[in-house]
This record gives C-alpha cells, structure tokens and sequence, in this order.
C-alpha cells in the first residue's frame, strides 16, 4: 500500500512536471519571445552538458575543447543546408549527419590522447579546440569552405514539408511562433538524450568507464578493452555536441567560428562541475541554471540599481562574472561534488568527511 | 613460458628467462626489488608488449595479446599495490571482476563464495572500498581476480605494506585458493612465506632466473637462506 502509493505520487510528480515543461514556453511567451528563445539556449547547453559528462562524467576524462564538436555539428549542418553550397538536405538527414562527422574527429582527438590523463589531456583536448576554431576562421582561402570570420549565413531551418519551424503559426487559437515551435522539438530530442545517459550509466559500458576513471591498470585487469571503451566516450560525447551543433545553426541561422571560443567549453565544463558529474540530473540542473541565471542578473542588475542609486554603477556583464566566480567558490567549499553529486562522489565526500573526525 | 625477455625503452628489464608453471600447483618467483618480477607478470598478464610465442598457456602461444583478452581465457592479474577501484563498495569492486561473464546467477554464488572465503568482505559488503584497511584491501583485490573465474592467478606482491598478521591472514587464503585447483603464480618479497606456500620457486635478480627448484630445497639452499631469508650459516 506504502509503496503503491508512493509509486502513484511519483507518477503525479512526473505528470505535474511533463504540463509545466509543455505550458513553460506560453508563459515565457507571455514576458517576452527573448525568453523562449533563452529557453531553447537552455536546452541546447542541456544537450551539450550532457554530452560532455559522457566524457568528463562518466570516463573522468578532463576535455577542454568540447566546443569544437559543436562547432564540427553547426558547421556541417551549415555547409549541407544554406544557399552557401546550395545544398538543402533536410534536417533530419542532417542532424545524424552532424553527429556523426563530430564522432569521427570525436575519436580523431581520442586516438593520440588515449595514454594522457588530467592536465595533459586538458591541455591537447584545449589545444584541439582552438585548432578547429582558427580551422574554421581560415578556411576561406584558397578554396572557400567555411566562409572564414564572416560566417555562414541563412542557414535552412528545420522544416517538414510546408511546415516550417521558424514561421509562427495559428493552431487551434494558440498562436506557435518559430521559438515555441522549437522548444518542443529541442525538448524531445533532450528527453531522448537524458535517456540515452541514464541507460548509458548503468550499462556494462556505464560500469567499463567507472572502473576506468578509477584505476585504469586494474580495469585493463578486470579484462575491460581500455582503448575501445576510451575512445567510446570520446566518440559518444562527440556526436552529442555535433547533434546539438546542428540544433544550433537552425536556431540561428546563422554561424561564424566567434560563436566556438573557448569561454563557451568552459562555461558547459562548468554546468557538468556545477551540477554533480556523472549525476545525470546533476548535469541538467546545472546547465538549467548556468543558462537562465546571467539572463536573469541582465534584466536585473541595472533596473537594481537605478532603483538604488539612480544610475548605473557596475555593469551586468561585470556582475555576472563577478557572481559566478563567486558561486564556483562557494561550490567549491561548501558543494565539491556539486549540487546534486553522484552516488560514487557523495560517498568519497563521506568518506573525507568520516576521516576527518 | 620461454625465454622471455621485455624492454623499456631501450632498458632489458628481463632478459630472456625461462619459467614454467604447471597447471594446479602455486610457483612462486621471489627476489629483491628492481630484479624484473613484476614487469615479468605483466609481460604475462598481457600489459606490456612481448612476441608472440614469447609465453605459452595451455599450449598456445598467448605473448601478443592484450589484457582483455586474456582475462577471457582465464588469466587473472592482481596488481602490485591492490588497485581496488576505492569509490566502488566492495560489492561493486567483485561485479566489476566480473565484467567479462554474462552468466548472472552464475556471478551472483561467486560472489556468496569470495564472501565465504573473505567473511570479512561481507560484512563490508556496502562500503566503499577506499574505506578499507590495506589486508581488506588485499582480501578484496584476490577475490574480484577469482569473480573472473581464471585458471591461472597472477599475484603481485600480495604481502606489500600490510602488517605481519595480516601477511599470514592473506597467505591461508592464497593456499586456500590453490587448493581449490586454481593455477597461481605469485611474486613475492617475502621470500619465506612465499616458499613454505609454493611447490617450486624460482629467484631473480637482475633481470635473469639465477636459482630454480623445488620450493624445499630452495628453503634449504645455502645461498638462498643468506640472501633472502636472511640467515648465515
């Protein structure tokens, strides 16, 4: 009866929470279109942060460059769907495609890395970053490929058939503007994505990177193939950052390489350190609140302080950076593990926490 | 095995030894420190690089293969230092040996019987392994090696940084073990205790195998008891 009911709540919890992530974009809607837009930008660092947990999470090890597969993602869907080429594939076939170009330079980067660990992976993976970047910056000449610093410009967006997710549409009375439209298929594709990490986690795979990120002598021992299940995670998280790389290039329909520099790797490093590696819903939390809170200070900050003192004395921007070093300081006294730490990591914290008695 | 020889850069480590294990009898290879035995283990265990014919097992010539692939034939290496993975409970440390089976029910009364042979692993069954003593450590490593069910067991330095009693605790349990038919090779410091527990031994020094020989007569061999069981005569 204790346990029926329980499960019946839980069921309640996941049914309340399903109407306000449907009903969320009509009332984002209802402040300001920016808004949703915000909330797709949300969504989109969810993805990502869930792809980089894969490999920081879960095989523990350190990469510094994720942003280049999402810019590998944005790049190929550009280049397949803009007037740049004149090709017009549709999304779908791109998407997959996207992903799987950014799995491929995913395991390019793992194959030469796979005897480093902790800052000399950081330091060749933040090299291969800013090496796709200056790639993507240069490539304009002699053969023009990827536009150079101008970027690539109207960039398809999705479409099925005549109906066109950037376009706002009436159905039923309820108006559906291009960002409405899109949240809900950035939405779906991200429960996909939490579900593939949950199922990931406590796979064979999920436990072969655990024993990894450990001891990896011992793993080797334990009959586990090391470089194919290293360069598995590489790949992996990869092709969730080329994935969400296409999403992106739709949304904006628009790309340039000033859009893949480095701050943007550390800031969804953060969301997955934030959040609680390796924790799924750590992950999602932290990339959640690392997306909606600079929006928030910037629609804050300034109205604050006119009310204060009538003017403005430090600007958002500053504030924003000043709070969030501050955060990442007080995570890092108060909430090592993160805001929701991983089973794994909570009890190495009760462990430090027992010896210190 | 038969002359094997493996090289760091461009260091012999071991150079060219010869050594056999029969199958159900527990060999032992002892020696001081830097004399190549556990290099020697891992050539065998498969995590260094040898030719091919290098080591034989059951008759076929194993010396290129990698470590997983290995432990799916029935080798199984307890690394020097333990290696158990700390933030894993102990349960979660004997899964983890066996990753390569895929017959649950069958993993599951493997597990009842490393905690039957370690009770002390049961009762710590939920906790995690970074929390255990270096003998519990010890006990955990040797049983998530048996979770793989090997043939042959590869024990580096199991007696390394633990107090006396604890040594002769992990010592019943290897004999144990050998009992039970499990092939094993040990490496050992402890060049006493590992020799009253194999039925032949075999001493290395720099690189080669200076003395070999039925474990009670090494026991007993002059040179031996002033070098490494420290006596005079």
């Amino acid at each position: 009866m204790n346990t029926f009911a329980k499960a019946r709540s839980k069921w309640v919890g996941v049914a309340l929470i399903a109407i306000a992530l449907i009903a969320l974009p009509f009332a984002l809607a209802s402040v300001g279109t920016a808004w949703v837009r915000i909330a797709n930008f949300a969504i989109l660092y969810t993805f990502l942060a869930l792809g980089l947990n894969i490999v920081v999470g879960f095989a523990g090890l350190l990469d510094l460059g994720y942003i280049a597969f999402y810019a590998v993602g944005a790049y190929a869907y550009a280049l397949l769907a803009s007037p740049h080429f004149g090709l017009h594939l549709p999304f779908w076939v791109i998407l997959p495609i996207g992903g799987l170009v950014a799995c491929v330079f995913g395991v390019l980067l793992g194959t030469p890395t796979l005897k480093l660990r902790g800052d000399y992976l950081a330091i060749v993976t933040l090299g291969f970053g800013e090496i796709v970047r200056i790639f993507l910056n240069n490539l304009s000449r002699p053969i023009n490929i990827t536009n150079g610093p101008q970027g690539i410009s109207r960039i398809d967006p999705f479409r099925f058939g005549s109906f066109n997710f950037s376009r706002s549409e009436t159905i039923f009375g309820l108006t559906f503007s291009g960002p409405i439209k899109y949240y809900y298929i950035l939405l779906a594709l991200l429960l996909l994505a939490i579900l593939v990490n949950l199922r990931l986690q406590h796979s064979r795979i999920g436990r072969a990177w655990e024993a990894i990120r450990e001891d990896e002598i011992a793993a080797r021992a334990m009959g586990i193939n090391t470089t194919h299940i290293k360069l598995l995670a590489f790949a992996m998280g990869a092709s969730f950052g080329g994935i969400a790389g296409g999403m992106f290039a739709a949304i904006q329909e628009f790309i340039s390489p000033e859009s893949f520099v480095l701050v943007e790797s550390v800031m969804v490093l953060s969301m997955v350190v934030l959040g609680g590696m390796g924790n799924v819903w750590g992950v999602v939390l932290g990339a959640v609140l690392l997306s909606f809170v600079p929006e928030l200070l910037r629609y804050t900050v300034a109205p604050v302080q006119h009310a204060l003192f009538g003017r403005t004395i430090i600007e958002p921007e500053v504030i924003r950076m000043l709070l969030f070093g501050l955060a990442l300081v007080l995570m890092m006294l108060y909430r090592p593990a993160g805001l929701l730490p991983s089973a794994v990591r909570k009890r190495e914290l009760a462990r430090t926490n027992g010896s210190a008695e | 095995m038969r002359h094997l020889e493996v090289a760091y850069g461009g260091i012999k480590a071991v150079k060219g030894i010869d050594l056999s294990v029969p199958k159900g009898e527990l060999v032992c290879l002892i020696g001081t420190n830097g004399a190549g035995k556990t290099t020697t283990l891992k050539a065998i265990a498969g995590m260094l690089p040898v030719a091919a014919d290098a080591v034989l097992y059951d008759g076929a010539p194993i010396g290129g293969l990698r470590a997983f692939q290995l432990v799916r034939r029935g080798l199984a290496l307890v690394p020097e230092g333990r290696g158990v993975f700390g933030q894993l409970t102990v349960a979660e440390n004997l899964a983890m040996g066996a990753y390569v089976r895929s017959d649950a029910a069958a993993v599951k009364l493997d597990m009842e019987r490393v905690f039957n042979l370690f009770p002390r692993l049961a009762e710590r069954r939920g906790q995690s392994a970074g929390t255990l003593s270096g003998g519990e450590q010890q006990m955990l490593a040797i049983g998530r090696a048996l979770m793989s069910r090997p043939k042959l067991l590869l024990l580096d330095e199991p007696s390394m940084g633990l107090a006396p009693l604890m040594v002769q605790k992990i010592f019943e349990t290897i004999r144990a073990v050998a009992r039970e038919g499990v092939t094993i090779l040990l490496v050992e410091q402890n060049a006493r205790l590992a020799l009253e527990a194999s039925s032949r031994g075999y001493v290395m020094e720099t690189g080669l195998i200076t003395l070999s020989g039925p474990a009670r007569e090494l026991l007993s061999d002059s040179k031996v008891r002033a070098a490494y069981l420290g006596e005079t005569d």
